[in-house]
């Protein structure tokens, strides 16, 4: 009777060894919950016309720094862009994939998404716990014609760190010299008021649960939820509502292609259509990966993404970088990504 | 340990060879517990070691300083562990203050007062919630529990004590609904069928002569519980406390969900706060940093060191209260 259970007990080692090295082949990544989403979609797809599977495991971006530091995944996914001398410390390339945005989002008694319009000092005094309720003076004076709840806010925030948050809170340290002096931006910061719910499915919850509660989530989130979004007051002083062309109009003025390691930020960016605290998300890999097959196919399918891959980012309400990016982007991986004999492991298809 | 394995075999009296496989095979299974009660040991320690070895920067950064250190800040990566220390206390101090009493009153219920036929569906219902995942627990008190208290139980509190003069800071608004007293309530729920549970095994161990004699002398159920079961049960009820203590200091997922998740000491118990094990939860995965992670690890240790103490007093005042039962007449 033992003799059997160990024998079974053997049998299913041995299968779950083998299901292990079936998988082995696929391109492995690991990092930001934010491009989840996509990337899940975006290898499915992949899978079906190419047979090459993609396991992505969204652990966070801290996470995947980590992994690809490690070199245990093929790729490493960042919503926090790593600085010019870091990627050259730890001998990592980065380039964006898709774009997205932060949207305040409220729970007001009698205002509907787009009704009221905030611009960023007053949003980072309300963050900072400055401004403590919603008929401020501030606030009354943006929106003349609304009419606000003597309510006190309750400010909601992210638990987790989490590059939503970095978005956030680079936006606040541009327009609020006050949060960048007190807080600072961070995929984690101190916050100075408010309750912490974990994940943008969290804050969504929160603030639909509590009357008088303001946070931010991911565009996405907030459409899907029909939440009731803020309008934002932007760079050039015109309100904007959040869409995904006005998250592609923030992304057009910037400079990628001048940039080391694509390391832009999209928050506070100029445009009179421009949302203003957008931002994209990132992957790192080696410049000399440990597995120079399985990197050229993690280049495919990255190709393969920014060629196809649009419509299915926009279906989930993320923005695709813009041609002109994907091709520099392409041209880096070509000049930078070379396996040990110096080889580079991705020819440009034209 | 292997001494005394390695020992028994040969205090045997001598076997026929028939036998001899078959002692053999006791011995190999003697040698395969012993195993596994060997690498439970040392997965404890090594745990301890790897907690040690991943917290020595924080400490070195920041000294005994960490202790005592309100401030968590990831930008600055200053940190500090007090107020997950002081929110890790506080929730399981109001979930005792309530669990205590309510779990010992069904105790008492169920093994002096209750009829026999509904003794045994009483008590696996509460054994029940025991069983129930503690991420239900979360959602149940997210979903539910915070928005009751958050429309309708906050606001009466807050407007009862207003005028109170420390009850007014105890319960300061606003209601936000998640918080340092909803995280105490959720845990209060979650540690009830444990501290009933032990609690109806150490007063089941007082003896029926003596009860009998007490009723016989004309004594009431709560005199006889006062003065004959509870003598007999106080080292085990405080055992029993000191367990649930553990589990409130150490429960996660739950805690995660409504504790508010603000790095923050606040008077008010309707203020957010956050407990140690919830923090990590929270932010082990975006952890960027030596330092950041090292704080984690740190409070990680501090709560092994706390649960570990708690633990171990209790089991030790358990087997206490076994030996001393053990030895009466």
């Amino acid at each position: 009777m033992k003799l059997r259970t160990a024998v079974a007990v053997a049998m299913a080692a041995s299968i779950a060894t083998f299901t292990t090295s079936a998988n082995a082949a696929d391109i492995s990544g690991a990092g930001a919950t934010f491009p989840y989403p996509i990337y899940a979609k975006w290898a499915d797809a992949y899978k079906k016309e190419t047979g090459i599977g993609l396991n992505y495991q969204s652990i966070g971006s801290g996470g995947g720094i980590k992994q690809i530091q490690a070199k245990t995944v093929t790729f490493g996914a960042s919503d926090m862009p790593l600085q010019a001398a870091d990627l050259e410390k730890y001998g990592l390339v980065q380039f964006p994939t898709v774009l997205g945005g932060d949207v305040p989002v409220a729970n007001l008694d009698g205002v509907k998404a787009g009704e009221l319009h905030l611009d960023g000092k007053t949003l980072g005094k309300i963050f900072l716990g400055d401004i403590k309720r919603w008929d401020d003076a501030a606030i009354k004076k943006l929106n003349p014609q609304v009419m606000l709840p003597a309510q006190p806010i309750v400010v909601v925030h992210r638990s987790d760190g989490s590059g939503t948050t970095f978005i956030w809170t680079d936006y606040l340290s541009k327009v609020s010299p006050d949060w960048k002096a007190k807080v600072g931006a961070s995929t984690a910061v101190e916050w100075p008021v408010g309750v912490g719910a974990k994940g943008n499915a969290g804050i969504a919850q929160n603030v639909m649960n509590t009357k008088g509660a303001i946070g931010y989530v991911e565009y996405a989130y907030a459409k899907q939820n029909s939440m009731m979004t803020i309008d934002m007051v932007n760079h050039d002083g015109k309100t904007v509502a959040p869409s995904a062309a006005a998250f592609a109009a923030a992304a057009a003025g910037a400079d990628w292609i001048g940039t080391p390691g694509f390391s832009v930020i999209l928050t506070d960016q100029p445009g009179a259509e421009a949302w203003p605290i957008a931002g994209a998300t990132f992957i790192l890999m080696h410049k000399q990966p440990r597995d120079p097959a399985l990197a050229a196919e993690a280049l495919k399918f990255f190709a393969w993404a920014y060629a196809k891959g649009g419509t299915m980012a926009a279906d989930l309400d993320y923005v695709p970088m813009p041609a002109a990016v994907a091709a520099a982007v392409e041209a880096m991986w070509s000049r930078d990504i070379r396996d040990s004999s110096g080889k580079p492991l991705y020819a440009p298809s034209k | 340990m292997l001494a005394m394995a390695s020992s028994l075999p040969v205090a045997r009296p001598a076997l026929g060879p028939a036998f001899r496989h078959w002692r053999a095979f006791d011995c190999g299974f003697r040698l395969v517990t012993l195993t596994a009660t060997v690498a439970v040991l040392v997965l404890l320690v090594g745990i301890m070691i790897a907690l040690i070895k991943g917290a020595a920067p924080a400490f070195a950064a920041f000294g005994p300083h960490f202790l005592v250190d309100s401030s968590w800040n990831p930008v600055i990566e200053k940190f500090g562990a007090l107020a997950p220390i002081y929110g890790t206390a506080v929730t399981s101090f109001i979930a005792m203050l309530i669990a205590a009493p309510l779990g010992l009153g069904i105790a008492m219920f169920l093994t002096e007062i209750c009829p026999t036929r509904l003794r045994r569906p009483i008590s696996i219902a509460i054994e029940l919630l025991a069983g129930i995942p503690s991420i239900i627990y979360g959602m149940w008190g997210l979903f539910v529990l915070a928005p009751v208290l958050q429309n309708t139980v906050q606001p009466v509190l807050i407007g009862l004590f207003a005028r109170v003069p420390g009850l007014s800071a105890l319960l300061a608004g606003p209601p936000y609904g998640i918080g340092v007293l909803t995280a105490g309530l959720i845990l209060a729920i979650m540690v009830l069928p444990l501290i009933t549970s032990v609690a109806c095994d150490v007063f089941a161990t007082a003896p029926a002569v003596l009860k009998e004699a007490a009723y016989g002398v004309g004594a009431t159920t709560w005199e006889v519980f006062r003065h004959v079961v509870l003598p007999y049960a106080r080292v085990g009820v405080i055992g029993a406390m000191m367990l649930a203590t553990g589990r409130a200091l150490g429960e996660t997922m739950a805690v995660t969900f409504v504790v508010g998740n603000a790095h923050r000491i606040s008077g008010s118990l309707l203020a957010p706060g956050t407990t140690i094990s919830a923090t990590i939860a929270n932010e082990f995965t975006e952890a960027v940093g030596e330092r950041y992670g090292a704080a984690l690890m740190a409070l990680a240790l501090i709560l092994f060191a706390i649960t570990f103490v708690v633990l171990a007093a209790a089991r030790l005042l358990l087997l206490h209260a076994g030996q001393q039962t053990g030895q009466r007449p």
